[in-house]
């Protein structure tokens, strides 16, 4: 994957968050609902920092993210005013990286995201809405892909190639993701089919395609955002944890996982060049579950209450 | 009972029966060239084509497939491309390993995350609620293996109060008295056990705070009130109970959590384990031990959901009544 590729996830990933804060912009309730949680709020916060850290890598990265500085004097040096997350055992500046490194990984989680939820939503609205057989089919392939652990599956996949491009990797992510999604959204829409407004469209001649895109997909938005909130998280997770283990995105591109990884060698010398990009894997995730709380208060307002 | 028993049973033969297929023929079908791993010399064609007939490579797919079955039915996976022995020979080493450092997490993940789970949902909003959710909501967005090489710095290179790495300490370990050995045993495990499950904890307190909230709203538990029972009786005997069952669910769903973290665990804690064999294994391109491992994880995966389903039945009457 290009450097064009990556500008465009993230431009996507900007849209995708401007696109949540303009919704609840415009309905009052639902902002209300939203941000009555402060950590919500704070979620929301610090990814937009993030994303924009990753928009604007080349102005607030002091030093090119790949290439060493100065191997023989500048090896795995602790945070200063100069390198202020320290230099990595090549000698490369790791706020550099990492602000590259967010590009990497945003992207990775956003585009593997919306492989999997797309795939979630469209098989768990085909399963729901048509039932019968269709159902009975992909409820069966979704049974089998719960029971093996996605880590596993992927590993797999990573064997069969020699070095896997990118973007097949975001796409293999992708793909080993949706099965938990389609369960969640079949037994939204199993509850839905049977609604008036379903009826009234069938009576008025809709075919089922038109249905499920237009009556029945929408008004499962609520699952399928929250689930894609998490979703993002689960998949950075994943990718380092593979990257970790030196198959995931191939150095020297940097993603938060493979800087760990680099640094996991010299945890004894150079705590810094593993500790800041495990800081920041932490940071998103934790501010993606805040969110995707508060999106399920505020899209689902059978949850009011108790939580 | 023993209808849905029967029928469970088979819907989880099928299971992995469907995922012993998948894996087979997506190893086979793959563009890759196993037998070939990094040679640096260019090898004797007629070397190549001698050891995929070694092998059997050479046979056409449904015959492969159907003697990879028929093999697997008596225990057998097959030959290991890269450690010259049997993948039964490498499992029967590992499982064990893994199943030990599991187990434990698990215990770690389900006690400590149902305590934490419990204390939080009867002091929710309060500030002990808040701090722990902090915490607990930290650790569950953690990854894990960066979690473990954190602890690894902390605890075993500045504190120098644990191993390293390992599951034995090589030169002391075989010297010592059997306590002794136990002991070095328990001193390696954990700090492996206790990475895995912290994180799985968090998981755990997350969902039970939110299951015990729920039971706590409910007409039941004000009754138990009304009648002015303790506040102590109400949630440790009454509201408990209910609570137990999501327990059983949970416990279900953490294994696939836990062998995941496992892979990764393992690699960090040089742990000898299945996740570990799979990681190595990879690099070799070592098929059998990737189909295996796989294979094995979901055996792992299937067998606990189905003994949670089982539990549940057993523990929750209403399902007994109603379901049948």
């Amino acid at each position: 994957m290009n450097a064009a590729t990556l500008s465009f996830a993230i431009v996507l990933v900007a849209f995708l968050l401007v696109e949540v804060a303009r919704r609840l912009s415009t309905r009052t309730t639902m902002r209300r609902r939203f941000f009555r949680q402060p950590a919500a709020a704070l979620g929301l916060f610090i990814l937009a920092v993030f994303v924009l850290l990753a928009l604007a890598a080349p102005w607030v990265a002091p030093y090119p993210p790949s290439r060493p500085l100065d191997i023989v004097g500048l090896q795995d040096r602790p945070p200063s005013l100069l390198h202020p997350l320290g230099t990595d055992v090549y000698s490369r500046d790791v706020w550099s990286r990492l602000v590259y490194g967010a590009r990497v990984s945003l992207s990775i989680g956003t585009l593997a995201m919306l492989v999997a939820v797309s795939v979630g939503a469209l098989v768990g609205a085909l399963a729901g809405y048509l039932r019968s057989w269709v159902d009975a089919i992909l409820m069966r392939i979704v049974d089998v892909g719960l029971a093996v652990p996605r880590i596993f599956l992927l590993l797999s996949c990573v064997t069969l190639w020699e070095a896997v491009p990118l973007a097949l990797f975001v796409l293999l992510i992708g793909l080993t993701g949706w099965f938990a999604t389609s369960r969640i959204v079949r037994a939204e829409v199993l509850s839905l089919r049977e609604r008036d407004y379903i009826r009234g469209a069938r009576a008025l001649g809709a075919g089922s395609g038109r249905i499920i895109v237009r009556h029945v997909l929408p008004n499962v938005a609520a699952p399928i955002f929250v689930s894609a909130a998490l979703g993002i998280g689960n998949v950075m997770l994943l990718e380092a944890g593979l990257s970790f283990l030196g198959l995931g995105v191939q150095p020297p591109t940097p993603s938060w996982g493979n800087m760990i990884a680099d640094g996991a060698a010299h945890l004894a010398t150079a705590p810094w060049t593993t500790v800041f990009p495990g800081l920041a894997i932490a940071l998103v995730v934790m501010s993606l579950h805040a969110v995707a709380d508060g999106l399920r208060d505020a899209l689902d307002p059978r949850r009011e209450g108790w939580t | 009972m023993i209808a849905w028993l029967v029928r469970r049973l088979a819907a989880a033969l099928a299971i992995v029966f469907a995922v012993v297929t998948f894996t087979f023929f997506l190893m086979h079908l793959a563009p890759g060239q196993p037998l070939l791993p990094g040679a640096e010399a260019p090898v004797d064609p007629a070397i190549v084509a001698e050891l995929r007939h070694q092998f059997g490579l050479d046979r056409p797919l449904f015959v492969q497939y159907g003697k990879y079955l028929t093999a697997l039915a008596h225990g057998n996976f097959g030959e290991s491309f890269a450690l010259h022995r049997s993948v039964a020979d490498a499992l029967r080493e590992a499982v064990p390993n893994t199943l030990v450092l599991t187990a434990t997490a698990l215990s770690i993940d389900l006690l400590l995350g149902f305590a934490l789970g419990i204390y939080q949902a009867t002091h929710a909003r309060r500030m002990p609620d808040i701090g722990l959710g902090f915490v607990t909501l930290f650790l569950y967005s953690v990854p894990t293996f960066w979690l473990g090489l954190v602890v690894l710095l902390v605890f075993g290179e500045w504190l120098r109060w644990f191993p390293v790495g390992g599951m034995v300490d090589p030169a002391l370990h075989y010297a010592l008295p059997w306590i002794g050995r136990a002991g070095d045993r328990l001193w390696h495990l954990a700090l492996p056990a206790l990475t895995l499950g912290l994180v799985g904890a968090a998981g755990t307190a997350r969902y039970q705070r939110a299951a015990m909230l729920e039971v706590l709203g409910q007409d039941f538990v004000r009754t138990a009130r009304a009648k002015g029972l303790s506040e102590r009786r109400v949630v440790l005997v009454h509201a408990l109970r209910n609570a137990l069952l999501s327990f059983i669910t949970l416990a279900g769903l953490s294994l696939p959590f836990l062998l995941t973290g496992a892979v990764l665990v393992e690699t960090v804690f040089a742990w000898p384990g299945m996740g570990r064999l799979a990681a190595d294994a990879v690099f070799r391109r070592d098929y059998p031990v990737v189909m295996a491992v796989t294979i094995g994880a979901s055996v792992m995966v299937v067998l606990g959901n189905l003994l949670a389903d089982v539990l549940y039945h057993v523990a929750d009457p209403r399902i007994r009544v109603s379901g049948g």
